[in-house]
């Protein structure tokens, strides 16, 4: 099946729903915009106008982007394991933490790169010893990914909270101190343009990680396992594989991603871990692995485009709540949930299988 | 007196997992997955909120609940069972609309991002010594499982939802509409775990953002260790609101900080999950979706 007409089809399935997902999205953004009493047009001028359509908008939709591939890819590596982690909101934050603890506790005088390496290295393994839980817990006892990953958030988070605000909070604030060592410098530093927007080069990282996932998914011995996990467990584990080693490493991989993330908010922007910071990243990125298919070029493009949402909901907010952002990147993963059977078997059934069916209609 | 308090208490906290698990029972057993527990709670919190405060009455929060756990239910249905998505994705995604869409009309109708403003409950002025046992949703909650029960066990349709859980085809093949039985079972089960989310809110006499905090996946994993039996996960249930009320009631006692404690529910959902998953059977066709 690996005719060149096959990939032209799959191809255009991955384009495809999407597309239709996204129109499904807007159209229902249109309906709540007048149910709200404004102009759609005029809402959706003013989310574009405050996001790609100037500099420092710009710069913030690359900003939430930064954070939101590296969740989008921690959801995509277990969803290719057939897993899926909803724990990505915990994992982001916990490495955020982990690399603000460091970057403060290194002395000042550490060279930058080392400084860096150390702390985004402390953020993918704090992250990954997360993600590493409820994987070890699937594999070893059976129990369940989403309900554990959704537990050890709660659970995460207000451990965070706690060592924060009772041990580590630089007076008078709920932030750790900030760091001494192992900033990002800001996208601004080299673009005067985006001057005033978080964007760091964290970005480059976030595509060196992309680029590493598509290299593991798509080239390596381990990515190999991951897809035939995926695809089916039983078959997989009767050709050899160890289906709970490819669970665990998959979840533990998948809090790396997430991990790393928390570097953006924390070396890239802030300087410092302060509570809520992951504020719905980790979720989304369900929806930035979904929209974007599990690819990384595809998880991307589409963190961009939650990324717009997430930004133009604040360029909205004279007009309609902010919240309405929130409805329509939910309304956009039901779209993408639902359009993408539904476009496979519209394209599969355009060929032969179409004047089969029409035969047997004929014939009833 | 205060033993009184704390059994109160339980009650208070059992009554709201009661409802969601089983209404999660009820579609779990007919092979849909109930990860959407969460978002039925919280929108039946919001729509009773909302039903109470239009009408100024809380049968009227009740009814607008109802409504909710249909509207979410029938979502997840159309979704799962007539455009066949994933039915996790639709349960994560249904859970995400949930709490953007009550944040979304809690800023158009209360215009607040944190809270509604008081509306009516049962039991008056909530001061009287029994006054939490005039709300009739208390008594439906502490209903919910053995009807649940009933229905699955000694009914037709029960006996339709098992077949559809276990063997679809099967059951297709003998002419049960598949489709139809699930779909029912899961407007049913928003149904249920919505007015699991209106007891919360009326109970509070307010709506609060993310009010639910969990409790439609802790609802769950009781469905989980229950071994999908209603009574065993109403046991379950019972269990985790004791422990839930053993945290607050230590709370009290400041021996440990508050963030610590308040990790235990989740704790020992995880705890219950490990121990028992093992040794209870899912039902065969469970999230998978028809040929």
């Amino acid at each position: 099946m690996a005719s060149p007409l096959f990939d032209r089809q799959r191809l255009l399935e991955a384009v495809l729903a999407p597309i239709v997902a996204t129109m499904i999205a807007v159209v229902l953004g249109d309906v709540l915009i007048l149910a709200a009493g404004q102009s759609p047009a005029y809402v959706y001028r003013l989310l574009l106008e405050g996001t790609w359509g100037n500099p420092y908008g710009f710069g913030q939709v690359l900003y939430k982007a930064t954070t939101l591939a590296f969740t989008g890819m921690s959801v995509a590596i277990g969803l290719r394991a057939g897993l899926f982690n909803v724990g990505a909101e915990s994992q982001l934050a916990v490495g955020g933490f982990a690399c603000a603890l460091v970057g403060w506790l290194l002395p000042v005088s550490t060279p930058w790169l080392v400084a860096v390496v150390i702390a985004i290295v402390a953020a993918g393994a704090a992250g990954g010893a997360v993600g590493a839980v409820p994987g070890a817990l699937k594999a070893r006892f059976g129990a369940h990914e989403v309900i554990v990953t959704i537990m050890l958030n709660f659970v995460v988070l207000a451990l965070l909270n706690w060592v924060v605000a009772a041990r580590l909070h630089d007076p008078e604030t709920l932030h750790t101190p900030a760091v001494r060592a192992g900033a990002v410098p800001r996208l601004a530093s080299v673009f005067p343009a985006l001057h005033g927007s978080a964007a760091s080069f964290v970005l480059v990282l976030a595509m060196l990680a992309a680029l590493g996932l598509w290299l593991v998914v798509a080239r390596s011995r381990f990515g190999y396992e991951l897809r035939a996990v995926g695809l089916q467990p039983d078959a997989a584990e009767s050709g050899g594989i160890r289906v709970g080693r490819v669970w665990q490493w998959a979840m533990a991989a998948a809090g790396v991603l997430a991990g790393l993330g928390g570097t953006n908010f924390v070396l890239g922007y802030k300087g410092y871990y302060e509570d809520g910071m992951a504020g719905g990243a980790g979720f989304l990125g369900i929806a930035v692995a979904l929209v974007g298919r599990n690819h990384p070029v595809g998880i991307l493009l589409a963190a961009l485009l939650f990324a717009t949402l997430s930004q133009g909901g604040l360029a909205i907010h004279a007009a309609v709540p902010k919240q309405l952002v929130e409805v329509l990147q939910a309304a956009t993963i039901l779209a993408m949930a639902a359009a993408s059977p539904e476009v496979r078997r519209i394209l599969r059934n355009r060929r032969p299988v179409v004047s089969e069916r029409a035969e047997k209609e004929a014939s009833t | 007196m205060r033993a009184l308090s704390i059994l109160e208490q339980m009650v208070r906290i059992a009554v709201p997992y009661l409802f969601a698990a089983s209404g999660g029972v009820l579609a779990e057993r007919a092979g849909v997955v109930s990860l959407t527990l969460e978002g039925y709670m919280l929108s039946g919190a919001f729509a009773a909120v909302l039903g109470a405060s239009v009408t100024g009455s809380a049968w009227g929060g009740i009814f607008f609940a109802a409504l909710g756990g249909v509207l979410f239910g029938a979502m997840h249905a159309i979704l799962s069972l007539r455009f066949r998505a994933h039915q996790i994705v639709v349960g994560i995604a249904l859970n995400l609309l949930a709490v953007g869409a009550t944040r979304l009309f809690l800023k158009l109708v209360f215009a607040s991002s944190s809270n509604s403003g008081r509306v009516a409950g049962f039991g008056g002025d909530g001061t009287g010594a029994l006054a939490m046992f005039e709300s009739p949703l208390l008594w439906l909650g502490i209903a919910a499982i053995p009807v649940v029960a009933f229905v699955i066990d000694r009914t037709p349709f029960g006996l339709r939802v098992r077949a559809v859980g276990e063997h679809p085809e099967a059951a297709a093949s003998l002419g049960v509409p598949v489709a139809r039985v699930r779909g029912i079972a899961v407007v049913a089960s928003g149904v249920l775990a919505a007015l699991g989310g209106a007891y919360l809110a009326l109970d509070q006499h307010q709506f609060t953002d993310e009010m639910t905090g969990g409790r439609g996946f802790i609802a769950l994993a009781a469905v989980i260790t229950g071994s999908w039996r209603p009574a065993r996960a109403g046991l379950a249930c019972v269990l985790f609101a004791a422990a839930e009320t053993l945290q607050i009631q230590l709370q009290t006692l400041q021996i440990l900080p508050s963030q610590i404690l308040s990790t235990l529910p989740y704790v020992i959902t995880i705890v219950a999950l490990v121990g028992w998953v093992g040794r209870s059977k899912a039902p065969a066709a469970l999230g998978r979706e028809l040929g």
